[in-house]
């Protein structure tokens, strides 16, 4: 850890700044991939705070990023015309329908959290899990929310800028958090709730912050993702999504925040990258399968990696024990 | 009559149909180093888990400084000034050696979440204050060498003394330790009774050691309490407790039948 983080987030913002104006110069393809892979950093290192630093299993991360995304878009589509409608108006409306979707997910994240701290391991999963089909559920029934057929018609505001500076901001978040005797609280329930109490740590106090905290940025994730995509739906935040986020911690190496971002951006690349074979015709025939049968591949990957790397792409040697 | 820092008053704890510990009254003064022996499943932990809050007592009074302490998470016990070593090592494992006394000055801390966050002025002072702390303990202890050294490549010896260090960070009043000398050798024993009195005196604390190796006890204890089966069957100096003939009988007796 650096010791002077607000530099480097400054730093990393005015980045995102200059990587904004280039924009333009990418093809729309690469443009979704890219906004993709700031999105699921967000997410990632997000969750990582809850998985990885506080080891508190959930697999409902993707029920956060509907909470904030479905809160976001509801808000900017029922007063996107409040402060009138220049480009300045719109961002304003845009920023605080990001930072109130992010605020509901966060409450979930206080309801999920209060479950957490009964129940651990693979039961606490199973009640993520469940809450994750809950939101789905009550999306798919809420009229005002589009129901079944989703919602659509938010202004594509989310641009290389926002993604990336609420990446970064996730990550300053949770790196911060984490190297801080305040933080150590977060480690210290992970490895030892019995120990932590023992010390003086308020075991439930931290699990909950982490369901917080992460929820909260999950939910910036799913306001951004909305405002890309504009139209989402219930079913794009189904487990399997949450499933992706879970396996770009797993495989970044719990408790690692830049292997799990690597691995956000590996884990977007990877799918999109091995329908290639269809750009080149030069390629020999026998290659053509692989765009159709990617997901085949990609999921032959994980495996592999998995196997070569228990605990991860940068993940500690010291967690490989617990995680294996 | 100035009350006694812990107090326990005719405590029970049952298990279901298995009373582990039955009316058990014991007290120890300001400062005073006391020790409980007992054999094997006399209930030594059960008693440590009680006042630290993991158990609440079937029946029966715990107070720490005149303050019931009895429904209290142990978080909060431990804020009161009582801490604990572990009979079985309970380390942080997967931290460094001054990140788990690190983790121990969390409840200490003055500044929350708002300061780890923004990084002022404020943050730096607190956490480089917290570090000199820890600095000077390990120093104490003689850890300073293994201080970025994860806490599992430490010998056996040195995770239990960094399990005492972890415990003084919290700044208790009352230290309880936890069989410190299990599977120690002779001369490590000797040494960690040493540093157990040396802390004792320097931080003026008082402690209640658990053991179940005798000499340890007998050489350095003010009090002694045993303990068998659940119940107080004795308490004095070492010398009366080396002649009681129930101790004996419960436990001296049957090591040198051994």
């Amino acid at each position: 850890m650096t010791r002077h983080p607000k530099i480097l987030l400054f730093v990393a913002l005015l980045a995102c700044a200059a990587l904004s104006s280039l924009a333009g110069k990418v093809s729309p393809y690469y443009y979704d991939v890219i906004i993709g892979i700031g999105i699921n950093i967000i997410l990632a290192a997000s969750l990582n705070l809850i998985n990885g630093y506080t080891g508190q299993f959930s697999l409902g991360h993707a029920g956060f990023m509907a909470v904030g995304a479905y809160s976001s878009a509801w808000l900017t589509l029922s007063f996107g015309y409040i402060f009138g409608l220049g480009t300045l108006a719109t961002t304003t409306t845009y920023f605080l329908a990001l930072i109130a979707g992010g605020l509901m997910a966060a409450l979930a994240g206080l309801a999920v959290g209060i479950p957490s701290l009964r129940l651990r391991g693979d039961y606490l999963a199973i009640v993520t899990l469940g809450f994750n089909e809950i939101i789905k559920g009550v999306i798919q029934n809420a009229e005002p929310l589009g129901a079944q057929r989703g919602l659509g018609g938010m202004v594509q505001s989310t641009n290389f800028f926002w993604t990336f500076a609420f990446a970064a901001l996730t990550v300053y978040v949770v790196l911060t958090l984490v190297h801080s005797t305040y933080g150590s609280g977060f480690l210290a329930v992970r490895d030892d709730e019995i120990a932590a109490e023992a010390m003086g740590i308020n075991t439930t106090k931290y699990k909950v912050l982490a369901f917080v905290v992460g929820a909260f940025f999950a939910g910036v994730a799913g306001g951004l993702y909305a405002h890309f995509k504009q139209f989402i739906h219930p079913e794009g935040f189904n487990f399997l999504r949450s499933f992706d986020i879970v396996v770009m911690v797993i495989l970044g190496g719990m408790g690692s925040t830049a292997g799990v971002c690597l691995a956000a951006v590996l884990l977007t690349i990877l799918p999109e990258w091995l329908r290639v074979v269809d750009d080149y015709p030069w390629l020999p025939d026998w290659l053509r399968p692989i765009t159709e049968n990617r997901m085949i591949l990609y999921s032959l990957l994980l495996i592999i990696l998995m196997l070569t790397r228990p605990q991860g792409l940068f993940g500690a040697e010291n967690l490989k024990r617990k995680s294996a | 009559m100035i009350t006694p820092l812990l107090q326990l008053d005719a405590v029970t704890m049952q298990f279901g149909g298995l009373r582990c510990i039955s009316d058990f009254s014991f007290s120890i003064g300001d400062g005073e180093l006391v020790g409980l022996i007992g054999p094997n499943g006399a209930g030594k932990t059960t008693v440590f888990n009680l006042i630290t809050g993991v158990y609440r007592p079937t029946a029966g009074k715990i107070a720490f400084a005149g303050k019931s302490v009895i429904g209290h998470r142990p978080y909060r016990i431990t804020a009161r000034g009582i801490a604990r070593t572990f009979q079985n090592i309970r380390l942080f494992s997967s931290l460094s050696v001054f990140e788990n006394v690190r983790a121990a000055c969390n409840m200490h801390l003055r500044h929350g979440i708002s300061h780890a966050l923004l990084r002022g002025g404020g943050f730096a002072r607190e956490e480089s204050e917290i570090e000199s702390r820890i600095v000077e303990l390990l120093g104490i202890f003689g850890l300073t060498a293994e201080r970025d050294v994860s806490c599992r490549a430490l010998s056996y010896g040195d995770q239990r003394r960094l399990e005492i260090v972890r415990a003084l960070a919290t700044r208790p009043k009352l230290l309880l330790l936890d069989e410190p000398a299990a599977g120690m050798n002779p001369t490590e024993k000797i040494e960690l009774m040493k540093l157990i009195r040396f802390t004792q005196e320097k931080f003026g604390l008082a402690v209640l050691l658990v053991e179940h190796d005798m000499k340890v006890v007998m050489g350095i204890c003010q009090r002694i309490g045993v303990l068998d089966y659940g119940k107080k069957i004795a308490e004095g100096t070492a010398d009366e407790i080396r002649h009681d003939p129930k101790v004996v009988a419960a436990y001296l007796g049957k090591e040198s039948d051994a």
